[in-house]
Formats: structure tokens, sequence, C-alpha cells
């Protein structure tokens, strides 16, 4: 049975309504539960999921809405009287540190007028005007909020523009600004590369492996996903690379997006030609040969692009960056060969939560002449039919709108890869499953618990199977990555130094799979 | 932009309260803002607050001003209806905005039968809900008499009024006397105990200190509010000292003015034994000042906020006299012992007038005595006043705050900020029984309701 109750003017964050609705969902005899604010969309995504019992479809948008599915009518009963002592509880944890509630920019301006930055994570529709508000008060803005217009995108950044700010977002993940991580970001160790992106997970990965191999970053400047399109023009992207350029700190300016708009990418060459520092491009995609027209240093994939940065950073010649990765190649291949002898299926199979790390699986995969199925394919022909269903060789962002909608972003919530990693292993067509892990702020702190029992699961049913995954992260990041690396390879992972190490040994035994299939 | 690089980091997050917290354990600086959405969505409406901004803002200062200079005297008493304009002997005025006999909820129905019976309309409580029922009585809200009522608020013609006039600007208000706690006509009681109290005040504590006021000139209860706040009264459910500070001043002309030293006697103890005696000095003292910046235009500040026990009701200084009326609340309260929150009464009374001056709710910091109301910490008590100075116009310039270094109290309601911060105002109240004749049953505090709000802020900016 279903049922539902409306609390009127009553307001919490998603996170805190996430948290909760998690544990209600741990309620005896609770087969779902949902506690979501009452907007138009929740109510329509309730009403899809058969949770919205038609009395309470008058719910208005300030209303919270607690719907549960239970088997019997007193456990749904106790299960929605026990919601507000849930809430309550994670409040408390919450209100440890604050002294003073603070409602409004206004009064929070009081309490640190020299306040620069307004960091917003807000819904979509109410965080413009925050940012408007912000960026009025003469504020930097990172805009973690996504399902903003373009228009408004534009306007935001035109303001921006004009004042001489930095509005990073909307759908900006990741920055970090004087060494502070913020949004979903890595401790990594301070230095003289400053990094402009466009993808969050990009900058994460980079960051961490400039820090991980003897480098340091200065700023890390998230523009979000869409700077780069022609409508925005490539505002923020073009601002902040003047900020570095200007900036005593960095020596060296490394940028991370997808191939740019033409138009764009014009004006962005313009700029780097005018660079006296150097300049280290990766447009995950695009032809090398635009990116070398502008005088910048070309970069195949993040971790290319981050120890170029990081020999440039200490005037060493790139070159020994290539010559560094070919060996490692040579090695991958042995690496392989080794995996292969005991594994029965033929399938790859990706279950990605970063999705710019998800790109660069499926673009390095295709290099070596491998095509894969994905919910966000490089070629539409090979877009997969069904989601929730692998064919051949997939690799599929789990960040993805359509596993997110309701639902916490896989980095915090591991229940639906874990859920698809079981599903994958089941196929005995399957030889290895890639993934990623993404440590930093933000991100969940304990992913090896997550992992390591489904692993072990997965092997149980299908023992020739094996893992292969990269860590995103330093060991100064909350998870530590050297702890997250032995409890993984300690279940029987194989632990890549990067996500494109991590591919590079995927397209291998897929080849030396193929290879064995046709002999 | 190169600024940003080259200080500390600082930030204001809106959102996701972790982010905050992640920046704090790195050692940078961060405040979390607990952010809501506005109450009004509408983005042209919105938009109209941003491009009339200016305009509403020099009315709303204007409209601060005159509240903040009203100067409210008690300059006297007398009986309702030789002073209540438009009062007759077959007009009862209840609280809180508009109400019908049917709609009444039990203390104010309890209240009118105790009020017809103490003016011989009835003889029974039969006699009188039928009488009541009959359209024969008027009915109509205090406010729009000058007057305010706590509780039910029911006035009717013979009872005795204090007389309060706005010094500066020549306006009046008139407000009952206070009877003290328990079985009382405001809490909706009519027992026999509650009608001979009344008759005693009309007959005793009404001549007696109308004459100590003739001998007094007049009492500047302003000055009193003031002092009372800096001995820890916010003048709504605390009134000790300023009913102290009340009978230091009355005593003497008391005694001066004394026909029988008995009944004298008797009247200082009743003050004395009140604690919520000058309840019906500070609330009139609001009505006097609130009054006198009615009617401005642009200005998007409440001038009246009241409940009648099933609804709670708002005006604007800029609409008008029109009220937007939404369900009233049950309080969060602390129960005298043998009653729950089944037996409370829905909100009611027009003491929020308090709170609409800037005391009350919205000054409760200055009263740590009463902090078990709201959570039992004397810092829970700043934090609600502090969250009141988001939807206030100013900080009022004559009461102060001790505990906030002497921080002038919130003052002047602005709807716009209410709706746009998701902040409804902070009552302190008394909860009556819900069924006639019971009286109070607990005290506490209860958040306005939203909808009255909204109504009254989509309707000023429809009208801008």
């Amino acid at each position: 049975m279903v049922r539902a109750i409306i609390k009127s003017g009553v307001y919490h964050d998603s996170v805190t309504l996430m948290l909760a609705t998690r544990e209600v969902n741990r309620l005896p005899g609770i087969d779902e539960a949902s506690i979501v604010m009452a907007t138009k969309e929740n109510l329509a995504i309730l009403k899809n999921a058969g949770m919205l019992p038609p009395e309470m479809e008058r719910a208005s948008e300030n209303d919270l809405i607690i719907a549960v599915k239970a088997q019997q009518e007193e456990q749904a009963k106790k299960a929605m009287q026990a919601v507000d002592q849930i809430i309550k509880d994670l409040r408390k944890r919450d209100d440890k540190e604050t002294d003073q509630s603070l409602k409004s920019l206004d009064s929070a301006l009081q309490i640190m007028p020299d306040a620069n930055l307004a960091l917003i994570s807000v819904a979509g529709k109410h965080a413009v005007a925050e940012a408007r508000k912000a960026l009025e008060s003469g504020l930097h803005v990172m805009l973690f909020s996504d399902n903003i217009s373009l228009e408004n995108e534009k306007e935001l950044k035109m303001i921006a523009h004009e004042k001489g700010l930095l509005m990073m977002g909307p759908d900006c993940g990741t920055a970090i600004i004087n060494g502070v991580p913020l949004a979903f970001a890595n401790v990594v160790e301070r230095g003289n590369i400053g990094i402009v992106g466009a993808s969050g997970t990009g900058i994460q990965e980079v960051s961490s492996i400039i820090s991980n191999n003897g480098g340091g970053v200065s700023q890390a400047i998230g523009t979000g996903g869409r700077d780069l399109h022609k409508e925005i023009g490539g505002i923020m992207f073009l601002d902040a690379l003047e900020a570095l350029a200007n900036d005593d700190q960095t020596a060296v300016i490394c940028l991370i997006s997808k191939p740019p708009h033409p138009d764009v990418l014009k004006k962005i060459s313009e700029s780097i030609q005018k660079q006296q520092k150097p300049v280290v491009a990766l447009f995950i995609g695009a032809d090398s040969k635009k990116v070398e027209h502008s005088g910048a240093v070309p970069a195949g994939n993040l971790e290319e692009a981050a120890l170029i940065s990081v020999a440039l950073s200490m005037q060493e010649n790139p070159q020994t960056v290539y010559k560094k990765l070919n060996r490692r190649n040579t090695e991958i291949k042995d690496q392989a060969q080794t995996l292969v002898k005991n594994i029965k299926g033929k399938y790859l199979r990706g279950m990605f939560s970063g999705g710019t790390l998800c790109d660069e699986a499926q673009l390095l995969l295709a290099n070596d002449g491998i095509k894969t199925y994905s919910n966000t394919p490089l070629d539409e022909d090979y877009k997969l039919k069904d989601i929730w269903k692998s064919q051949e060789h997939t690799i599929i962002d789990l960040g993805e709108d359509a596993f997110t909608t309701g639902r916490p972003h896989p980095m915090i919530d591991f229940g639906l890869r874990n859920k698809r990693i079981l599903q994958e292993a089941a196929d005995k067509d399957v030889a290895v499953i890639l993934f990623d892990v993404v440590l930093g702020y933000g991100a969940h702190l304990n992913p090896a618990d997550e992992l390591t029992p489904i692993i072990k699961k997965a092997k149980n049913t299908n023992p020739t199977l094996i893992f292969v995954c990269s860590v995103t992260g330093t060991e100064a990041d909350p998870q530590n990555l050297n702890k997250v690396k032995i409890a993984l390879e300690d279940a029987g992972v194989t632990v890549m130094p990067s996500m494109s190490a991590a591919a590079e040994l995927c397209s291998n035994i897929v080849h030396l799979l193929d290879k064995r299939g046709c002999c | 932009m190169n600024d940003l690089f080259e200080n500390p980091l600082k930030v204001i997050n809106t959102g996701l309260k972790s982010f905050s917290d992640n920046i704090r354990s790195v050692g940078a600086d961060s405040v979390h803002l607990d952010w809501k959405p506005p109450l009004i969505s509408d983005a042209v409406l919105l938009n109209r607050i941003k491009s009339n901004k200016e305009i509403i803002d020099v009315a709303n200062r204007k409209a601060l001003d005159i509240v903040m200079k009203g100067k409210p005297l008690l300059t006297g008493l007398d009986i309702a209806a030789k002073v209540i304009p438009g009062m007759h002997p077959k007009m009862i005025l209840h609280s809180g905005p508009p109400v019908e006999w049917k709609d009444m909820c039990g203390p104010t129905r309890g209240a009118i039968i105790g009020a017809l019976i103490y003016e011989g309309l009835a003889s029974t409580p039969d006699e009188a809900e039928k009488l009541a029922a009959s359209g024969e009585i008027e009915f109509d809200p205090c406010h729009e008499h000058n007057t305010v009522g706590p509780m039910a608020g029911i006035v009717s013609a013979r009872m005795p009024v204090f007389i309060i006039k706005n010094e500066t600007f020549g306006n009046y208000a008139y407000c009952t006397l206070n009877e003290g706690l328990g079985k009382v006509l405001r809490y909706g009681a009519y027992s026999d105990e509650v009608i001979d109290r009344l008759r005693w005040m009309e007959e005793s504590l009404y001549p007696s200190l109308k004459n100590a006021l003739n001998d007094l000139g007049g009492i500047d209860i302003k000055a009193l509010i003031a002092q009372a706040l800096h001995m820890g009264d916010e003048v709504h459910n605390r009134n000790r000292a300023a009913t102290s500070l009340f009978f230091r001043i009355i005593a003497p002309a008391l005694v001066r003015t004394s026909e029988d030293k008995e009944e004298t006697a008797k009247v200082l103890e009743f003050i004395n034994g009140n604690d919520h005696f000058f309840l019906n000095l500070s609330m009139p003292a609001g009505k006097a000042c609130l009054d006198a910046a009615k009617n401005i235009k642009n200005s998007s500040m409440v001038v009246t906020m009241a409940r009648n026990g099933t609804e709670f009701g708002i005006k604007l200084s800029g609409t008008g006299d029109k009220w937007f009326t939404g369900k009233a609340p049950v309080p969060d309260a602390l129960f005298f012992p043998g009653f729950t929150k089944e037996d409370a009464n829905p909100d009611i009374g027009d003491s929020t007038v308090t709170e609409t001056y800037g005391l009350g709710g919205f000054a409760i910091a200055a009263a740590p005595a009463i902090v078990q109301f709201v959570g039992g910490r004397a810092a829970d008590a700043i934090k609600y006043t502090l969250e009141m100075y988001e939807i206030c116009i100013g900080e009022n310039s004559v009461f102060q705050i001790p505990a906030l270094d002497f921080r002038g109290t919130p003052t002047g309601i602005d709807v716009i900020k209410v709706v746009e911060k998701n902040i409804t105002p902070f009552l302190d109240t008394g909860v009556a029984h819900k069924n006639p004749g019971v009286g109070q049953v607990g005290a506490g505090v209860v958040s306005a309701p939203t909808e009255p709000f909204v109504k009254a802020c989509q309707e000023f900016l429809n009208r801008l």
C-alpha cells in the first residue's frame, strides 16, 4: 500500500531529504520511501513511481511530501511518524558548529563583511536569483546547481564579466581557489600550475595527478560544461585564462574541456597566442593540430595534460612525459597478457560515476578501434537502446541525468552502481568490469567499504571476472588514496594510476580476448 | 579578479551544508546560509519587487519612522461605549480579523457568552448563545475600532478601557483591563467567578485607577517598555518588570486619591498579583503607534497582525483596510498539568500587536526568564530575535536588547522580506482551551502561517 502525507511550509535541502529517505527505507516493512519537496518535477516522479495518492496532487511547491510504500498500514504510519525525528537528528548533526543561523546573503555579509566567494547549490530555479544577488554584492560565484537556462547563464556571466568577477558554473562541480577545495574537489599540493576546466571530474583527475607527481596547483577554476558553447562564447574560460596569466603564482596554464565551438576555439587560440606562460590544452576528442596551431602544447588525455603541466612547471621538456608514458604502455601490455590467462568472457563493461572519465575511457578505446555502447556515446550509432541493459562492450555514465533524477550522485551513493555491477557480473559473457573511484570532498567517505563486498559477491557469481579501476584522488584527501587503493587491491581489483592507464589496460585485454576468440 | 587570489578565501555557502563544513575542515573560512525558497515563485511578481525597490524603500522608511516617532501616553480610563468609536450596547468587539458567530472558536464563543451575561443581555449561557446566534448582536474586530484585546479580545459596551493617546500624531487606542491568569473571560471562561471579577473591575478597580491617573496626569508607556526590556520583559509573555514599574508609579497616586483604604489595598494587591497587568498597556501602546502609519502608499510594512482563534489576519500600510487571512496555527506550548496539544485552540488574540511593534517574540532575546518556551537556552532566544531582523525594515530607536549589546529591537515587518526569505514572524502566545468555558491551558510560541503574507504580498505587488 502507498501512504503519503503533506507537511505545509516545511523546507529541507535535497541532500537532507535524501539522507532521511535512506533512513526511512531501512525501517521495517518499508518497500520504498520518498521524502521530497512537492515541486512539479518531484510530484511527476512520485506519480510515475505510483507513489502519489490522488489527494496529494494538490500539494504546493512549498510543501514537504512524505510518501511510503509499505506492507502494512501500521508500518507505513510508523515510518511517516519517524521522519520528523530523523530529520531533526540529521539537522542536529549539522547545527553543532553553527552558533547562529543566517537566513540571507545580507546577514551573512554582516557576519563576514570580507567574504569574497558565494558557493551556491540550491535548486536550479532559485539559483539564478541567488547568484545574481551574490554578483551584485561583489562576490565571485561558484554555482554548483544545474537546470539553468542558457539565457540565464549568459546573463550571469555577463554581469560577472562586467564586474571582473568569476562566475563558475552553472553546473560547476569542482574548483580549487587559493588551495581550498570547493564542492567536489581533492586536497592537492599548492604549486604553480593554474587549471581552467569546463569539466568537474576532469579537473579532479588532472589536479590529483599533478599533485601525486610532484607538481602543485595555484588555482583550479571551473567554468561549467556549457561555457565553450556558441551561446555563451567562452566568457568565463577566457576571463579565467586571463586571470591566471596575470597571476604571479601561476607559471603554467592547463586547459581542460570538450572541444569548443569553432568560433569560441578561435577566441581561445587568440588569447593563448598572447600568453607568455606555457599553456597545455586538452580539448577531449579534438584534433590536436587545431590546438598546436594556437601555440598551446596539446595533450591527448587527462593524465598526459597533468604530466606535461608538471614537466613544464619544472622547466622540463614535455618529451620526457611521452617517453615515460610509452614505457608504461609497454608494461601495461605485459600486465594484460598475465590478466587474460584465466578470463572466460569476452566483453568489457564500464561503470562510471565521473562523466569526463567515462568520455576519456570511451575515447581511448575508440582510438584503439574498440567500439563501445553507451548512454553517452561518442558516436550516436552506439547509443544504448535501453540504458538499464548493456550490450557487447558497454560503458555507461551513471552520473547522467537519467540515472540521477531523484537520487544522489553515484559519487555519493554507490547503491545504483553496485546493483549494476552485480547485474553485469551475472552475464557470463562479461570478462572485465572497468570503473572509476573519485575521492575528495563531496564524494563518499568510505568507497572501499561500499565496493569490496560487491566485488566479492560478483566474483562468486563469475569467478573469472576481472576488475580494473582508477582512483582519482590524493593521500591528503579525507578518504586517503593509499588506503582506498590497498583495500581495493585486497579485494582483487587491478588499480591503475589514472583512468587513461586503466582504459589502456582494458583496451589491451579486449584485443587479446578478440585474438583468442578468432583463433 | 586577481584580488581573489591574493586574499584569504572567505565563502558564503548557500545550499548543501556539507560544502561549508568541508571548507572549514581544511582551515578556510565559510559561513552557511540556512536558505529557504521564497514563498512566491512567480518571476513577474518577483521582478516587480526589484523594479520598484526604491519607492518601496522610501515608503517603508517613512512608515517605520512614523511608528518609531509615536509617543504612546496613558491619559486615562473610561467606559468602552463612551470612548470607542462606533461602540454601542448591542456591539461586541473580538480579536483578529472579522469572523461570524458560526465560525467562531470555542474561547471566543465562551467569552461572548460571558460578556452578554456581564452586560445583562442574557442571564444564562444558553440564553447568551441564542442571542449571539440571533443576529441581534453586532460583532466586529477590535482593530476596526482603534482597539486591541488579548486572546478572545472581547470588549462590550460597559467594560472599562485604558485610553492611550499617541502624543505625536494625536490618534487614540483602547484596551480593556487585564483580569489575571487562570479562569478569565479572555480565555473563554464565563463562570460566576469570572463575571464577579469583571464587575469588581468595573466598580472598584476602574474608578480607583481613573482617579489616580487624573492625579498623575498621564504615564509615558513607551518609556516604561524601554525600561522593562532592560529588566527581562518582552512585554508579551513576560510583563513582570513592566507591571512592577507601573505599580511603582501608580501606587502613591492610588493612595493619595483613595476614598476607602481597604478598597485601595485590594486594587494594589490585584495589580501586584497579576504579572500580565501591563500587557493591556503594551498592546494599545503598539496599536496607537502602528495606526499612525496606516495607508502609506507603496509601503509593504505590516501594520496589523491578529488572530481570532480561527483565522490569522494581517493588514499592510500600503493596501489600506483589507485583511489578508489564513488558517490560524496551533502553538507549540508548555501545557499546564493535565492538558496537551489536543486541548489547544488555534492561535488567538490581538496581542501580536506587540510583535508588529517590534516587541514580544521579536524581543525575546531580552527575556531570558522565559526561554523555556523556545528550547531552554538563552542562545535559542537570541537566535529567534536575530532571525526577526531578517524580516524587519529597521531597528528600534528606543527599545533595546541588553544581550545584543543594546541593539534596537527588530521593528516594522516587511511583507516582501517575509516572502523572499520564507521567514514568518515569530510570536509569543498564550494557549486557550478549544472548548468554551475552560480557560488557559498553556503558553508558548508559534510561527505565523505563510498564507496571509503570501496573499498580502501578491496584492501589494499587483497594486504597484
